[in-house]
């Protein structure tokens, strides 16, 4: 059988010839410069779909933010039912918890960070590339909870955190609306100048000078 | 369990073989418990698991008190089971606290239990009773470089303040 491309290939515009045409001095006058004012305006608006680049970027990043598989205590258990079938994060792009901190693009602190734990807890943050952003969950993580005492620390006393979640521990909702907020705060105009404050940028470890790299590497 | 007369037959069996060994006993709530002095505390615990009549073999736990207005100040507690019979008993030694920087000295009991020895290094690191002849005694669960021993009553408890209304108005500015 014989497909006839013909009508699917010119389009909607191409039914007509004379429009067809009339579309396209239109277009060359714009390129030449000839329009000007309301004119111009409405053929932008009727043709074209502006965008920035990143503004196209921070929609991708925001609906594929990948977790890295890290949890802390308790609030790690509300975190592993944040993937399964009843509350499904995929429908967030939060899903694929990556093994590697190279890999993913969003810690969630679940759980509270002693001050033995912090180092790591900052050198897992540092190992990941950037952009990057962090998400305490629960009370413990945000303001060290219900152990409050000498072994432990908030997670913003040394590293930015983006998304507090406040809860003890937050249901697996309130962790999804906090996956919800950071989303809105990637799409908008995310200000992560303030992360000089806690020496967070560019802080990712590159392969030392000294270790010869593999041939597939180089 | 031995009752309060098999409390005192053990008291009296380790006053005759170790004088100036026992301190005192105790019975509350079901629990006997032989008060030793800490530098005996060692035949007192090779006695109770050795011993044919009481072969009290596993050290079910050891760990540390801190009795801060009473003097002496540190309790070192060691609950010992006699598993054929399930019998339990317990030994307290009381340690005086030396002040500053000196630390409280007690033997450890490695030798004869050798499962004591991270229960030890717990008591080292949340109270600083310094077990000697103890193989490998460091911290055990907070930094090495940490300073003072937590779990001290006279240690500041530490954290963040947390606020609440009545004491809001002693934190101005908590906001910024």
């Amino acid at each position: 059988m014989e497909i006839k491309r013909e009508g699917a290939d010119r389009g909607k515009a191409g039914t007509d010839p004379d429009e067809f045409r009339i579309r396209q001095i239109r277009a060359r006058d714009l390129l030449r410069g000839d329009r000007e004012g309301h004119d111009l305006e409405k053929h932008v608006q009727e043709s074209v779909l502006t965008t920035t680049l990143e503004k196209a970027l921070d929609w991708a990043r925001s609906n594929a933010l990948w977790p890295a598989t890290f949890g802390l205590a308790c609030c790690a258990i509300e975190q592993i039912s944040l993937v399964t079938s009843r509350y499904d994060s995929a429908r967030f792009g939060a899903e694929v918890f990556r093994a590697s901190p190279r890999q993913a693009d969003m810690l969630i602190l679940s759980g509270r960070v002693s001050i033995k734990m912090a180092p790591v807890v900052r050198r897992i943050y540092d190992q990941m590339l950037e952009p990057k952003w962090v998400i305490a969950m629960g009370a413990c993580a945000s303001s060290t909870g219900v152990f409050n005492n000498y072994a432990l620390v908030a997670a913003d006393k040394f590293m930015p955190v983006d998304v507090h979640v406040p809860g003890c521990p937050p249901r697996p909702e309130a962790l999804i609306h906090g996956i919800l907020k950071l989303q809105r705060m990637v799409q908008g105009h995310p200000d992560l100048g303030w992360r000089t404050r806690y020496g967070a940028e560019g802080t990712e470890e590159l392969p030392h000078p000294n270790i010869a790299l593999s041939p597939a590497e180089t | 369990m031995p009752d309060p007369a098999g409390l005192e037959l053990i008291a009296h069996e380790l006053r005759e073989r170790h004088p100036e060994s026992i301190a005192d006993t105790l019975y509350y709530r079901g629990i006997a418990t032989l008060v030793v002095e800490p530098d005996h505390v060692l035949e007192v615990l090779s006695w109770l698991r050795d011993d044919p009549q009481q072969q009290y073999g596993f050290l079910a736990s050891m760990h540390a008190c801190d009795y801060l207005p009473h003097e002496p100040r540190f309790g070192l507690h060691y609950e010992l089971l006699n598993m054929s019979r399930v019998e339990r008993i317990h030994v307290k030694a009381l340690l005086a606290d030396p002040g500053e920087p000196e630390l409280p000295e007690i033997d450890s009991c490695v030798s004869l239990f050798p499962g004591a020895g991270f229960q030890e290094r717990e008591a080292f690191d949340m109270f600083g009773i310094v077990f000697r002849g103890h193989p490998d005694l460091r911290r055990i669960l907070m930094p090495e470089e940490y300073e003072g021993w937590p779990q001290r009553r006279d240690f500041p408890l530490g954290g963040e303040p947390v606020l609440f209304t009545h004491n809001e108005h002693q934190m101005p500015r908590w906001y910024e």
